[in-house]
């Protein structure tokens, strides 16, 4: 108590101070702007690109960037892309589907398992596993698109599907996610008491470990849903054929099509650029929606690595 | 039992792992007829007239992206933590986070659009910095700036959330005793939240010096809607494509490909054992 009170009044004789807090305020309000040029620049080309879905393509180049369209011009939109090459979007869109998730029930039947195993369990070569998976897991995914090219070539299994499922399917930090989770969340005890109870170590895993696991199996499905659905050069390297594209290389297709960008490409089936929009925005709208709900989801898997300080 | 849980996962681990890794490493060092080629391979792709380019273009890439993270996630981070309205700082690191969502082809279509002065959607500042069309948007000199915009609007906010959450993670009292002592917001952040922070902030470094010099859907999709004033060979990951697709010199792209695996590898390998960021055990 008496500290605060003699405290107090010391800070408001020292003129030093009220300098510091006049040169504050102008210092709030410089950053105060700063913040907001980069709020706007995260945020308008999201809103300009819904908006620009409802336009038509003269009116998305006259009209003021931030009116909104009708109705009428986004069904307009909506049927010259999905009329596209005989409705090759919807095609797209569900091969990507296919792929991420194809990708995902076996990213989830091998690296849940997998992580257990490691954090619980004895057994030779797990700490070789471990480090392998680390250092696997920070090497940018596309390090080893060509090398795996190379690899399926040999096999045959260029072009299909399970040239991409299956590498997408590797997914070591999902390994990692499930390592630490068991690592720091399930006590030892609890499994060895299942154990006297006679449970077989299989049982062990899907009676007692499966059911503490479902956040973490959450965590590794948002995790390996958005990379796989994103994913760009392996599919691009993968598969010849435009009936096999996954929308995002599909919009390849799209682009190339567009007059705007390709003026080569003015045709009966050139695509407008609120279509190319329109394009984007459904190319990304599952992992929008994912999104939008899994921002605790992110900052969990992503400092789960970070040790405490 | 164990190695019946392991088993699908080791598979998985060896075949898309350290095969495919293993193959470009003798792909690298044979001729086409599988000959031992010692380090003819390599000669040959770094003499090649399109590599020191690419090697230029990607590393003046990085080095502008990972100034801007690095300064301005931290900045942007401390400032978000600042904030003592909750909706505020809660709906700022939302911002922030959302366009993480648009990753890959979908991000860099969506800057085609922003970037082309006849539709965007800021176009009098891009009138303003004396761009009239598209095409004097993208010359090459204008790249790496481009392409560290695009990777700064995708990347940025998921770093800023994770730096937020680790801001959080310092102790109130430590704070608090700092502000005591007559400590202004800018000497808390430089004297005990940065430093703190710095373990956080060399990992978004190493991780993103990695990813960036695979760069490969930006310039490919740009090279495409430019009508090639994009070359198609721009970065490293592109050159080694064109190696293997348009030559089909599998063993010129596999000797690209070692080098940009070689880079990344050591990376992370000096992350996993030196950074401490990670528990092995």
């Amino acid at each position: 108590m008496t500290t605060v009170d003699v405290g107090r009044p010391a800070r408001r004789r020292n003129p030093a101070r009220r300098r510091n807090s006049v040169s504050g305020w102008s210092m709030r309000t410089i950053i105060a702007v700063v913040v907001a040029i980069f709020v706007l620049f995260f945020v308008i080309p999201i809103v300009w690109l819904l908006l620009a879905t409802t336009k038509s393509a003269h009116a998305l180049i006259v009209d003021n960037p931030f009116q909104p369209g009708s109705f009428g011009d986004l069904a307009a939109n909506w049927d010259q892309l999905f009329g596209f090459q005989d409705g090759a979007v919807t095609s797209w869109v569900g091969n990507s589907a296919l792929y991420a998730l194809g990708a995902l029930v076996i990213t989830l039947v091998a690296s849940i398992p997998a992580g257990y195993a490691m954090a619980l369990t004895e057994f030779r070569f797990r700490r070789l596993l471990l480090v392998l998976t680390l250092i696997v897991m920070l090497i940018p995914n596309t390090a080893l698109v060509l090398p795996i090219f190379l690899e399926l070539n040999v096999v045959g299994l260029i072009g299909s599907p399970l040239s991409v499922i299956l590498p997408m399917a590797f997914f070591p930090f999902g390994v990692y996610l499930t390592y630490i989770y068991f690592n720091t969340s399930v006590p030892r005890d609890l499994l060895a008491a299942a154990r006297l109870d006679g449970c077989t170590e299989f049982q062990v895993f899907t009676r007692v470990a499966l059911p503490l696991a479902a956040p973490i199996v959450a965590l590794v499905a948002f995790f390996s849903f958005v990379q796989n659905w994103n994913n760009f050069f392996l599919p691009f390297v993968m598969l010849p054929s435009s009936e096999g594209y996954p929308i995002q290389v599909g919009l390849t297709s799209l682009l190339a099509s567009t007059p705007a960008f390709n003026p080569s490409s003015a045709g009966a089936q050139s695509v407008q650029l609120p279509t190319l929009a329109l394009a984007t925005v459904i190319s990304v709208l599952p992992v929008l929606i994912v999104f939008l709900f899994a921002q605790r989801f992110l900052v969990a898997g992503m400092t789960a690595g970070g040790t405490k300080e | 039992m164990s190695y019946g849980f392991v088993a699908p996962y080791t598979a998985l681990v060896i075949a898309f792992g350290v095969l495919p890794a293993l193959y470009a490493v003798f792909l690298a060092f044979t001729d086409n007829e599988g000959g031992f080629a010692g380090i003819a391979n390599f000669t040959k792709v770094v003499s090649d007239f399109r590599f020191l380019p690419a090697v230029a273009h990607v590393a003046l890439y990085l080095v502008i992206w990972l100034v801007a993270l690095v300064v301005l996630v931290s900045f942007l981070a401390v400032v978000v933590h600042a904030v003592r309205v909750r909706w505020l700082s809660r709906t700022l690191r939302f911002v922030f986070y959302l366009p993480g969502a648009l990753a890959g082809a979908s991000s860099v279509l969506l800057w085609l659009f922003v970037l082309d002065p006849t539709a965007s959607p800021v176009s009098g500042l891009l009138h303003l910095l004396g761009f009239s069309s598209f095409v004097q948007v993208i010359v090459p000199a204008n790249l790496p700036p481009v392409f560290a915009i695009i990777a700064f609007w995708t990347g940025a906010g998921g770093w800023i959330v994770i730096m937020y959450g680790a801001l959080n993670n310092i102790s109130p009292d430590v704070i608090e005793a700092a502000r005591i002592d007559g400590a202004t917001a800018v000497q808390i952040a430089r004297r005990i939240q940065l430093p703190m922070l710095r373990k956080w902030i060399s990992y978004m470094g190493i991780m993103s010096l990695a990813a960036g010099t695979q760069l490969f859907v930006e310039p490919q999709l740009l090279s495409q809607a430019s009508n090639a004033i994009v070359p198609n060979d721009y970065s490293l990951n592109q050159l080694a494509y064109q190696y293997a697709f348009q030559q089909n010199d599998f063993n010129g792209a596999a000797a690209i490909s070692l080098l940009l695996l070689v880079i990344a590898l050591a990376l992370s390998a000096v992350f996993v054992t030196r950074g401490g960021l990670f528990e092995k055990d």
